[in-house]
Formats: C-alpha cells, sequence, structure tokens
C-alpha cells in the first residue's frame, strides 16, 4: 500500500510581524496520522505556526501544504478538515454552550447529534443550556474542544490544550485529542517530559528559527531547555 | 506508524468514519448566512444592547431638537432634516457596535476557520445591522410623530415614506458594515465611525432628506420625486458592488 | 521602479509651466467686468481642484494594486498620492473661499456644487491619516487603507453626482468653467496652468517617493550591516513601511 501523502509539509515558509521575524525559514514534514510537538519560549512564533497552519495568516514566502494542498490559495479546500485549539476559546459568553456548538455545527455543515454526543463525552450535557459566562475556566475549555473536534478535523492544531484543565477533565477530552484519535496533530508545549511523551517528531523555536527538528527519540532534554535561555 | 485508517475510531461522527477523498467541505452562502444571523439577532434578543440604546438615543435627540430649535412642531424641510439627522446618528452608535462583540470574544475567528464563502459575514452583518435600523425606526418614527410633526401625512405617504426607509438603510447597511469592520481593528473606534461613516452617507442624506420633505410638508403633493430613489438606488448599488468586493480584504488576516 | 530620475528636469518644467500659467493669467486673459482682479483665482482653483481629483483617483488605483498583489510599494504610492491630494485639497477649499468671497460676497457658498462635493470629499480622506495612525499592525493597516483608498475613490464621482441633483433648478451655475465654454483668451491661461498643477503633483510625489524610499533602504541596509539593533523600532505612524528584506 502506498505511503499516505504528508499531512503537513512546510518549506522556507516565514512570517514577519512589521520588521521582525515571526517566523524564519521553517522546514519539515509531518506524516499524516502522527504528532508533532513544538517548544520554545513565549515570542518564539509557537502561535503563528499554528495560525499560519490554521490558514488564519498568510506566509510571507515559503512553501506550506497541509492535506496536499497550498496555502493561502487552496486554502479555503482544507478549511474544514483542520481543528483549532487556542488561548482564545473562540465562544460567544451570552450564548450557552449547546447554542455556541450548534452555531458552530451550522458553519460546518455537521449534524447536531454530534454535538449532543460531544456535551456527553465531555461531561458538560447537564450545564448545555447555561450560558457560557457562567462556566468555569475548565468548562470552558472543556468546550472550547468540543468546537475544535466538532468537524471531526483530519489535522488538529492545539495551543497548550490542557491548560486550565483538571486530571479528571483531561482524561474526558483525552480520546477527542490525544495521539490516540488517530489524527494528525501539532501541539504546543511547555513541558519537555510530557510533551515529547506524546509525539513522534519535534520542533524548537527561538525566535522565529529553528533551533532543532528530529524524531522524538533524538532529542534530548536539554536541548529543550536550551531553548528557554 | 499506524495511518488514521487502521486506529479503531473511539469517537465517531453523525455517520461512518469519512473516506479520505478529494472533495473539499464546504457549506453553502445561503446556510451559512442563516447561521450568522441566527447567532446575531438571538444575541441581540438575548442580551439586548444596541437596539435600546439606540432607540433611546433617538428619543432623546428629538428632545435636543425641541430645545436646540425652539420650535414645538416643524414641517416641510425641517422635519423632514430632524427626522433624518436623529437616524443617522443613532445609526452612528449601532455601527460602532456592529463588530465589537466578535472581535472581542474572537467570534471572527471562529467564522474565518469554518468552510465557507467570507461573504457570509458581510451579508449577515449588512442584514443584522438593517434590521436594528428598521426596529429603531418603529420607536423612532412614532416617536417624531407625536412629539416634533406638525401635519398628518396622508395614509398614501406612508408607503412611499417605507421605501424610501428601505432605500435609505440598505445604503446604511452596507456602509455602516464595512466601516464597522474597519473601525473595530482601529484604537480609537468609537471616533473613526462617524468620521469616517459621515461623509460617505451624505448621498444617502441628500436622497432621504430631499425625498422626504414634501411627504411631511402641510399642503402640496405628498409625493417623492423619482430622483431621490434613483440616487438611494444607484448610491446602494455602487456600494453593494463595492462592500462584495472588498469586505473579504477587511476580516481576514 | 526608480522615482529620482528626471526629478531635475520635471522640477524645471514644473516652474517654467506655473510661471508661464501665472504670467499669461495676470497680464493676457481677460479682466471679470463684475468679480475683477480676484477672479483670477480661479486658473489656480479650478486646475488645483482637477489635479488633486485625479490624484485621489490614483491613490485608489494604487489601492487596488495593493490589495491584488500584496506588494508594500503599491500601499506606499497610495499613501503619497491621498496625502499630496489632500495638502492641494486645503489649497482648493482656500481658493475657492477668497473666489467665492469675490463672487458673492461670502467667504463660504452652498451654491456651487462643485465646491461643496469637494469639502464632503476633503471631510472624508481627512480621516485616512488618523484611521491608518489607530491601526498598529502594518500589514493590516496598509490593507485597510487600500480598502479605504478604493471606497473613498469609487464615493467621488457619486457624491458629485449627488450634491449636483441637489443644488439643481435651485441655483443655477453662474460661471462656465473648464467643462463648459471657456472664452477664447481664458483657454490658454487656464489649460497652461492644469498643466502646471499636474506637472506640480507629479514632482511632488516623485520626490516624496524617492525620499521615502531611500529612507527605508538606508535603513534596511543598517540592519543588515549592524544588526537588527542598531536601527531603533519604528514606532507607531502612519506612513506606509517597507519590507527590510
Amino acid at each position: 500500500m502506498a505511503a499516505p501523502p504528508a499531512a503537513i509539509e512546510l518549506e522556507g515558509l516565514t512570517r514577519r510581524y512589521g520588521e521582525r521575524v515571526a517566523l524564519q525559514d521553517v522546514t519539515l514534514t509531518v506524516p499524516a496520522g502522527t504528532t508533532l510537538v513544538v517548544f520554545g519560549p513565549n515570542g518564539a512564533g509557537k502561535s503563528t505556526l499554528l495560525r499560519v497552519l490554521a490558514t488564519l495568516l498568510r506566509p510571507h514566502s515559503g512553501v506550506v501544504r497541509v492535506l496536499g494542498r497550498a496555502l493561502p490559495d487552496d486554502g479555503w479546500a482544507v478549511r474544514g478538515r483542520i481543528g483549532l485549539l487556542t488561548h482564545e476559546p473562540l465562544l460567544y459568553r451570552d450564548l450557552s454552550g449547546r447554542e455556541n456548538l450548534r452555531f458552530h455545527a451550522r458553519l460546518h455543515g455537521v449534524a447536531f447529534d454530534r454535538v449532543e454526543e460531544l456535551l456527553e463525552r465531555v461531561g458538560l450535557r447537564l450545564r448545555a443550556d447555561d450560558r457560557v459566562h457562567t462556566y468555569s475556566r475548565g468548562m470552558v475549555q472543556r468546550l472550547a474542544v468540543c468546537r475544535a473536534v466538532l468537524h471531526d478535523p483530519d489535522v488538529l492544531l492545539l495551543d497548550e490544550p490542557r491548560a486550565n484543565l483538571d486530571p479528571a477533565a483531561a482524561d474526558l477530552v483525552e480520546p477527542l485529542i490525544g495521539a490516540a484519535s488517530g489524527r494528525t496533530r501539532v501541539v504546543t508545549s511547555h513541558d519537555p517530559a510530557g510533551g515529547l511523551a506524546e509525539a513522534d517528531i519535534a520542533l524548537g523555536l527561538r525566535g522565529g528559527r529553528t533551533a532543532f527538528v528530529a524524531p522524538v527519540d533524538h532529542v534530548r532534554n536539554a536541548e529543550i531547555g536550551a531553548l528557554y535561555r | 506508524m499506524t495511518t488514521r485508517a487502521e486506529l479503531p475510531h473511539t469517537e465517531s461522527p453523525a455517520g461512518p468514519t469519512r473516506p479520505p477523498s478529494d472533495d473539499p467541505p464546504f457549506v453553502p452562502l445561503r446556510v451559512a448566512v442563516a447561521a450568522l444571523l441566527r447567532k446575531e439577532l438571538g444575541l441581540e434578543l438575548r442580551a439586548p444592547q444596541a437596539v435600546p440604546a439606540m432607540s433611546l438615543f433617538s428619543i432623546t435627540t428629538l428632545v435636543v431638537f425641541h430645545f436646540a430649535l425652539q420650535r414645538g412642531q416643524v414641517d416641510g424641510d425641517l422635519a423632514s432634516g430632524v427626522l433624518w439627522v436623529t437616524l443617522l446618528f443613532a445609526a452612528m452608535l449601532g455601527i460602532s457596535r456592529l463588530f465589537v462583540a466578535d472581535h472581542e470574544e474572537g467570534g471572527l475567528d471562529g467564522f474565518l476557520l469554518a468552510p465557507t464563502d467570507r461573504t457570509a459575514m458581510l451579508v449577515a452583518k449588512a442584514v443584522g445591522l438593517f434590521a436594528f435600523l428598521a426596529a429603531v425606526e418603529v420607536v423612532a418614527i412614532p416617536a417624531f410623530a407625536l412629539m416634533l410633526l406638525g401635519p398628518s401625512p396622508p395614509i398614501a405617504a406612508y408607503g412611499q415614506l417605507a421605501a424610501l426607509l428601505v432605500l435609505a438603510d440598505a445604503g446604511i447597511a452596507l456602509v455602516g458594515t464595512m466601516v464597522g469592520a474597519m473601525a473595530v481593528q482601529t484604537r480609537t473606534r468609537d471616533l473613526i465611525v462617524p468620521l469616517m461613516a459621515l461623509p460617505l452617507l451624505i448621498p444617502v442624506v441628500i436622497g432621504a432628506a430631499k425625498g422626504t420633505a414634501p411627504l411631511l410638508a402641510t399642503a402640496g403633493p405628498h409625493s417623492v420625486e423619482v430622483r431621490w430613489l434613483f440616487v438611494l438606488g444607484l448610491y446602494d448599488l455602487v456600494f453593494g458592488l463595492l462592500a462584495f468586493a472588498l469586505f473579504d480584504y477587511l476580516i481576514e488576516d | 521602479m526608480l522615482y529620482g530620475t528626471r526629478l531635475r528636469a520635471l522640477s524645471i518644467a514644473t516652474l517654467v509651466t506655473m510661471t508661464a500659467a501665472l504670467a499669461l493669467a495676470f497680464f493676457y486673459a481677460p479682466m471679470d467686468a463684475d468679480q475683477g482682479f480676484m477672479q483670477k483665482i480661479f486658473y489656480i482653483h479650478v486646475p488645483l481642484g482637477i489635479v488633486a481629483l485625479c490624484g485621489f483617483v490614483w491613490g485608489g488605483i494604487n489601492g487596488i494594486q495593493h490589495l491584488r498583489t500584496r506588494d508594500p510599494k503599491y500601499d506606499l504610492r497610495s499613501y503619497v498620492a491621498i496625502h499630496l491630494s489632500l495638502v492641494l485639497g486645503a489649497g482648493v477649499l482656500i481658493t475657492g473661499s477668497i473666489w467665492a468671497r469675490a463672487s458673492w460676497g461670502h467667504w463660504w457658498v452652498w451654491d456651487e456644487p462643485t465646491l461643496v462635493s469637494f469639502l464632503i470629499v476633503f471631510l472624508l480622506y481627512a480621516t485616512y491619516q488618523p484611521m491608518r495612525f489607530s491601526i498598529e499592525d502594518r500589514e493590516k493597516q496598509a490593507r485597510y487603507a487600500s480598502v479605504f483608498a478604493v471606497t473613498a475613490g469609487a464615493f467621488v464621482p457619486l457624491n458629485f453626482i449627488a450634491v449636483r441633483l441637489a443644488q439643481a433648478y435651485t441655483h443655477p451655475r453662474v460661471f462656465a468653467t473648464a467643462d463648459g465654454g471657456l472664452p477664447a483668451k481664458m483657454q490658454l491661461p487656464f489649460y497652461l496652468s492644469l498643466l502646471g498643477m499636474a506637472l506640480l503633483y507629479v514632482t511632488l510625489w516623485r520626490y516624496e517617493m524617492a525620499s521615502k524610499n531611500t529612507s527605508w533602504q538606508l535603513r534596511a541596509l543598517r540592519r543588515k550591516l549592524a544588526g537588527d539593533d542598531a536601527v531603533p523600532p519604528v514606532g507607531r505612524t502612519a506612513a506606509p513601511t517597507l519590507p527590510s528584506s
């Protein structure tokens, strides 16, 4: 059987922010079904990388291919196959949990029973009709996870997904966004051990530039620590 | 390295696992517009902010006009002017608030991630603003008639007034959506909106005020000159095309 | 594109044309019986107005190019075009006011639809720089400015039509201008002045483009040679920034 095409291909990706560089010359390949973990201090470009992959930002130069389609021109074709989870939950505080998910379901052409199923799985079914501004931070994060996987994306982009989640909640969302879900994932992390454990490839960013990119077994904790100095 | 097809699917979508296909998922425009409008109007009904504020503001403006003009009653040109200035300034409030909720709660990103045409946001916001303006007019126009308008226009005039309102509101809605989208990214949002929107809306003021004046006159034919309907229609067409062509550039990153 | 070439030739051409035009206007063109000498300001006012409006449209065209290609050089061209036209526009309003005083005795009149619609256009474009200044993200600033330039450019003719319609039948045009029928002796100074204003605009535009381009290139060179820290970071500015690579 032929190997499936790489889910993500980057060649010389560069993105500026004013005169500064947010990402400089990033090159890597993420095969389908594998996980890329991204390490780096704040401002290293991790969030920018995720936003470019999510088709929200255009690359200033270089090649970006997601699921075989070149961005930004073919971004419209893959948007529906990408799920993004960032620091902002992208939820309306005055709408209920269920209403928020139904809104996103309509925008993605997803049936409502998927909404109910996800609410059940993250343990929010009982509070689903309460407005989001009454939710605790952990509940908001769980709802955001539902939003990110609602349309069953092939590629998941996760910016510190377990923030605000207690161990019980983290267990609830694990099958949806964890390595066992079978999706291609890009995860940012500040935790060397945890990050390496759930990934296949690791990327270290510092000041927008690639410090290292290698399969997980070839990366030492010292290299990760060096990024933060 | 296992591929996705080999792993057991622990969570199931509404049907069997979607086979990897080349068909890009895409949601048609009308579905996206309906979803956005539903959210827009739903939010306003759930936590009313814009419409009550705009309505109250319009009534307050009428009171200010009474004292500023030192009149108990107005008719003809003056009445038309008072009415349209009141509606216009209330619209400024609505335009300033139009994209704020989305900008603050990340709603724009949520929409930008959806596999649909960006124009859906333009249509939904413009229709939403139009609906808000109509709701405000339901309050403001009777208030105006009660408080300041001298003559009572004949029934036939109401239909023509409605036509003018529809055309003028469409223009305000289109310009308002563009200016609102631009303003929400600036740091001086509340200053930029009136500065930019008012000059752009002067042709609407011209068409609407000149058109309405004979309807509110004490005597004479209570009919709108077709010329003003033409001006408003042309304006709506030009700005409709402009908005359609340019709006995508305003909301993408 | 090198903007600095032919600047000297252009400057001389502008100077010569404008001087000739003004000389003709003062000495050759007929004196208006009613308005007297002040009427001659028409030879400055109308050409300024025409060139300013063309400048706004040129700004809009560059705006379209910027949106299509995302090349920041078009944003710079658009910015310079608009802000020059705004300066000329202020001149139009001032000379228009003087002319109104000479013709009707008031410093401002609503009777002249061209002047009124010009005021509206001026008020609109006056928001261009404040809007740019209030958006910090450079790329967004440039993109929004281009959308503004295109919208405002399309607005100019629409506004002109609306204001004309509002005035028609109530205040007939009192004097003929370039699109009417100019008496023969007025034509030469007028067209010469129009040419002179156009040359003035092009020369100033090229000067400013050359100046801005050069300072950005200088900055880029400094950064390459001495590192990122050798240049102070660009503070908030309304002017377009060009990429340093």
